[in-house]
């Protein structure tokens, strides 16, 4: 009985103290970050791994674990923790919060290159060129640094790199004798021949996915965001776009597209049994294929991505990198990690091992790497095609500053379209018009 | 809302209070009684017609046990609702178990300590609150229950930015606390307590113990609490199903995996299965979900006849 | 604390009807002084938790709402601004008109199947009347996000149930994932997890209807039917308006379903298909907090008149 009482006491007293500073702390909106700001150099870098200290990284990348391990093998006086706060968008709404908080962010955090504009712009992230690391440059496949490069700062560094390609399942092709599409024209016809002689069977599955669909206008030429500082254009119906929804609509429109919704279980279902007979996808899918699709070892091949003229192009799609957060206590020993974590050659090793598609030059021309046969694609070597499409990325590309926003309204525009089967245009249009809305009211100045 | 308020307590403070007290303690003697005079035949048509009822209720938990027993290609390559040809149940929960070293074990640790102190401090305090409202009088007494009412109108989903910041400020986000304190909040079980309070703690016998000398949290512990028993049995049981699937707040107040209840944490595995570097665990989703349900279902199962006495005692008294 | 849980957590509050009103007021006889204090005593505990986790945002959210911060150019105030906005916002009278449907469909389809289960099983007219009272009780012990999880599974009109269904029928009849389905769809996920829970609301109301009552009825020559309407139902009254209100609010507060189940349906359910999604979505999608916190303002004032209306009619009713 006296628990029970001095429990209710003693909860008594911390909710009071709990709400007596709820009700003071409500009043004030935590913006901003703490700790320092960053300062210094590349020799503070190796008197930080010296000195050591502990550090918080955030990151859902399967590899993570054994990076760490490894890093804290090599610098004993370091420890770091490792969270995995979430996949994507999840981990970026939690990071979202902790920075309007003020508190709660880690030192060092995994982000993809579309949303890494949004987080530097609300300057949450460290500018690591004070830190020397901008001397890595030649060490990183020009998207991949292009990416990581906001506004004449150096935000993060980049992890792995996802140029496009085409993987087709092969055994279906050859079933129904069709050749591997090198032009968009020839995929489209490629994806009436699958359908009509197997109703069952789509050439590719896709429901509407704002990182495909920016990467599609992406590798079509087009550059729909353009984003210098606080002034903002967006054009989704420049010529590139165009010519990208000119050959989508086909498929779109002619009901040529399996509506199973990409990740989830029956989408490896549909890469497993045919059914979904290609992807244009990042470079980073080998893995992802590997491991969870292992019923279809042997049926996939990978192509260069289809052109619209037969000149040698391709996009980024998805990978991301590293950033060090503004709230870190500790910057110098943030930055020391992380370039440890995206340019010592003992981390790679374990990326690359873990299935990751790398943004580094070094491992891209690597030959042990780019002749590398692999087993599940039938002893192809897959990483020939894959680094050349890293090297045809063509150039120019920038994400909006607001990204993350402009991907989770995809659906409720462009996804209309899909769902609808009508022109992709009509939704980018409105995708657009929403797009220019939300930046004018959030205190840019948008151009259409 | 304060008519609201009267009405609610009105209502349930009405009906048949006394004598059926003990009658719904042993159920057996009220039933004869009713069925003496009508005297229904069992029907086995009706029983029918109410077995469609069940398996629309069980199908789904069906459907999950079957699958529970498939491998991850298997899940795609055979029938919903029948076994596949291998039969990986006791690998999966293996799996399950061990996965990550053993995090599902350390959610599930996490969700028993957000339900013992949650659902326990939920119903202490609404057992209190309602206590204190049925059998004293003080200012603003009124207004709590339309207070109460009230707030839970506004969307909790929405309020999730403004708690999440101000408890950021106090640190407890990513804390345990985070989950705690909000679960505390139990308004139905303060309702319930309230009109419970009324009959069954007769005032006669609290100015007794004050005529004795004896404080007044002395008598709540030593008397009123027994007597209130059936109704914190029932609130007990609530607030426990409510804290065991909190899904949402978690999902904002915490960013560190140790720290997720079952729900959060299964709902990770499930999203893992998308984007670069995409690792889908299906199998273990299915068979995790599995594991959360089964131990509230054999506490459903196993407190049965307790928690449903409760109920009716409950109901009696109000 | 959100969406259907909230009846959940909530609802229950059984019981019974009719005659004799008696207010809790009444159970207290003597008032005297030092009670005052001593009442608050029991009650503060409560209070200042629900303080802090109920009124504090409450009040933060009415100051948000009054306000406009930019992720460039800062925080300003605008007075109803933000008000007026939302009531010329079409996506949040397309959410709001999408859950006021749901409402008026699920609810009374829920409540009239527990309210049939629970005069089925209180008929003494069933076999293993235990068995279905915890069958059909089961499904509210298994969490939401689960209890999405499973019938997204059963809805794959590809690989699902659905599937299953469509190629033994030779038809694609079944798409619980299309526009025309979906809001159905998530009305049988809710209808599922909830109405076990009325049923044993209604269930423990009937229970302690007295037996004077059916003796009477019997005296009377009535039959099974009579009984139902004119003892049982009259006397479940008081219960049906508290689940109508809870499932009111719990209807208005509607996210997890959608919410979860958005990654298999991912056009067809929008950013803004509730209005709960709604304002979570502005908040942590387009952190457009103060919009979001206007959205909870207007909606916790919306369901709390509805509720309020609902509970009028029901005590008019009742004093009829």
């Amino acid at each position: 009985m006296s628990i029970a009482r001095s429990a209710v006491r003693r909860t008594l007293s911390v909710v009071a103290a709990a709400a007596l500073i709820g009700t003071l702390a409500a009043c004030s909106s935590g913006t901003g970050g703490g700790g320092s700001d960053a300062g210094g150099s590349a020799s503070d870098l190796d008197a930080a791994l010296e000195k050591g200290g502990k550090l918080t990284y955030w990151s859902w990348t399967p590899s993570a674990e054994a990076q760490v391990a490894a890093f804290e093998d090599a610098y004993p006086n370091v420890d770091v923790e490792l969270v995995n706060a979430g996949t994507n968008t999840e981990e970026y709404t939690k990071l979202q919060n902790a920075i309007k908080a003020g508190s709660g962010a880690p030192d060092v955090v995994q982000i993809e290159y579309y949303a890494i504009p949004q987080f530097a712009l609300s300057d949450s992230l460290v500018d690591l060129g004070a830190y020397g690391l901008g001397d890595l440059e030649d060490q990183y496949s020009a998207s991949t640094w292009g990416a990581v490069n906001v506004g004449g700062k150096l935000v993060g560094l980049p992890q792995d790199s996802g140029p496009m390609a085409l993987f087709y399942n092969k055994t279906v092709f050859d079933q129904y004798g069709i050749a591997v599409p090198a032009t968009w024209d020839e995929y489209v016809q490629a994806a009436k021949d699958l359908h009509a002689a197997d109703p069952s069977k789509y050439i590719t599955a896709d429901t509407g996915d704002s990182g495909f669909a920016t990467s599609m206008i992406w590798q079509a030429g087009g550059r729909p965001f353009e984003a210098d500082g606080t002034n903002v254009t967006i054009d989704l119906a420049d010529e590139g776009t165009q010519k990208w929804t000119g050959v989508w609509n086909q498929l779109v429109e002619g009901d040529l597209l399996s509506s199973t919704p990409g990740w989830s279980d029956e989408w490896y279902k549909g890469l497993g049994d045919g059914s979904i007979a290609t992807l244009v996808i990042g470079a980073w899918m080998p893995g992802v294929l590997e491991s969870s699709v292992p019923d279809a070892a042997g049926d996939w091949r990978v192509a260069p991505m289809p052109t619209y003229d037969g000149t040698p192009v391709a996009a980024e799609n998805g990978g991301g990198g590293q950033s060090v957060t503004k709230q870190s206590e500790n910057p110098a020993l943030a930055a020391a990690f992380l370039r440890w974590l995206n340019s010592d050659p003992a981390s790679i090793e374990v990326f690359l091992s873990s299935g990751g598609f790398p943004a580094t030059t070094a491992d891209l021309n690597d030959p042990d790497f780019v002749n590398l046969e692999s087993e599940y694609f039938g002893g192809q070597k897959i990483n020939e095609v894959l680094t050349q499409a890293s090297k045809d990325v063509s150039s120019g590309w920038s994400y909006l500053p607001y990204q993350v926003y402009a991907n989770s309204i995809f659906g409720d525009t462009v996804g209309q379209a899909y769902a609808n089967g009508t022109d992709l245009n009509d939704g980018l249009a409105t995708w657009q018009d929403q797009l220019v809305d939300y930046g004018n009211e959030q205190g840019f100045s948008v151009n259409k | 809302m304060s008519t609201l308020t009267e009405v609610m307590t009105t209502t349930d403070a009405a009906g048949g209070r006394g004598a059926s007290g003990t009658r719904s303690r042993r159920r057996g003697a009220y039933r004869p009684k009713y069925s003496s005079p009508l005297r229904p035949r069992k029907s086995v048509a009706f029983t029918l017609l109410m077995g469609i009822f069940v398996i629309y209720s069980l199908v789904p938990l069906v459907w999950l046990l079957i699958n529970a027993t498939k491998t991850q290609a298997g899940l795609f390559s055979s029938f919903g609702l029948w076994f596949d040809d291998d039969f990986v149940l006791f690998q999966n929960i293996w799996e399950t178990l061990t996965y990550k070293d053993g995090i599902f074990l350390r959610w599930f640790g996490n969700t028993l300590l957000y339900v013992v102190v949650g659902a326990g401090g939920a119903t202490l305090l609404a057992t209190l609150a309602g206590y204190g409202l049925a059998k004293f009088r003080f200012t603003g007494r009124k207004a709590v229950f339309a207070v109460v009412l009230g707030a839970i109108a506004v969307p909790g989903t929405a309020l999730a930015v403004p708690t999440f910041l101000m408890f950021s400020q106090l640190g407890l986000t990513n804390t345990p606390w985070a989950i705690i304190i909000p679960s505390l909040i139990s308004p139905f079980g303060l309702y319930l307590i309230w009109v419970y309070a009324v009959d069954s703690v007769p005032t006669e016998l609290l100015e007794a113990a004050r005529m004795d000398g004896a404080g007044e949290f002395r008598t709540f512990f030593t008397i009123s609490i027994r007597l209130l028993a059936p109704g914190i049995v029932t609130v007990l049981l609530f607030t426990v199903v409510a804290t065991w699937n909190n899904y949402f707040l978690p999902l904002i107040m915490l960013s560190d995996p140790t720290w997720y209840p079952l729900t959060v944490g299964l709902n990770q595995w499930s999203a893992q299965a998308t984007g670069v570097a995409a690792q889908p665990i299906y199998n273990l989703v299915i068979t995790g979900s599995l594991l959360t349900i089964v131990p509230i279902v054999v506490a459903f199962l196993g407190l049965q006849r307790f928690w449903q006495s409760g109920l009716s005692a409950g109901s009696v008294k109000q | 604390m959100t969406t259907t849980s909230t009846p959940a957590a909530t609802g229950r509050p059984a019981s019974t009807a009719a005659s004799s009103p008696k207010s809790p007021a009444r159970g207290i006889r003597r008032p005297r002084q030092r009670s005052e204090w001593k009442g608050l005593a029991f009650v503060a505990p409560f209070l200042v938790v629900f303080l802090l986790v109920f009124i504090a945002p409450v009040v933060y959210s009415i100051y948000l709402s009054l306000y406009r911060e930019q992720l460039v150019g800062g925080n300003a105030f605008v007075g109803f601004e933000n008000y007026l906005a939302l009531f010329g916002d079409a996506q949040f009278w397309e959410g709001f008109g999408r859950v006021t449907l749901f409402l008026l469909v699920q609810v009374p389809v829920m409540l009239g199947l527990a309210l049939v289960a629970a005069l089925a099983i209180d008929s003494a007219r069933l076999h293993a009347t235990g068995f279905f009272r915890i069958a059909i009780f089961l499904p509210y012990a298994v969490p939401a996000v689960v209890a999405v999880l499973m019938w997204g599974f059963i809805y794959g009109d590809n690989f699902g149930l659905a599937a299953n269904i469509n190629d033994w029928l030779g038809s694609t009849i079944i798409t619980p994932f299309a526009r025309e389905w979906i809001l159905v769809s998530i009305g049988n996920i809710v209808t599922w997890e909830f109405v076990g829970y009325n049923m044993l609301i209604f269930y423990s109301a009937l229970k302690v209807i007295p037996t004077d009552l059916y003796e009477a009825a019997e005296l009377d020559g009535a039959g099974p039917m009579r009984v139902v309407t004119g003892i049982k139902l009259p006397a479940l009254r008081g219960a049906i308006v508290i689940a109508t209100i809870f499932s009111i609010i719990g209807s208005f507060q509607l996210f997890n379903e959608p919410n979860i189940l958005r990654t298999l349906a991912p056009n067809i359910i929008t950013t803004y298909f509730t209005p709960n999604m709604y304002a979570y979505n502005l908040s942590f999608a387009g952190q457009q907090y103060n919009a979001s916190a206007t959205v909870a303002i207007v909606m916790g004032v919306f369901t709390a008149v509805i509720a309020y209306v609902v509970q009028l009619r029901g005590s008019r009713k009742e004093e009829r």
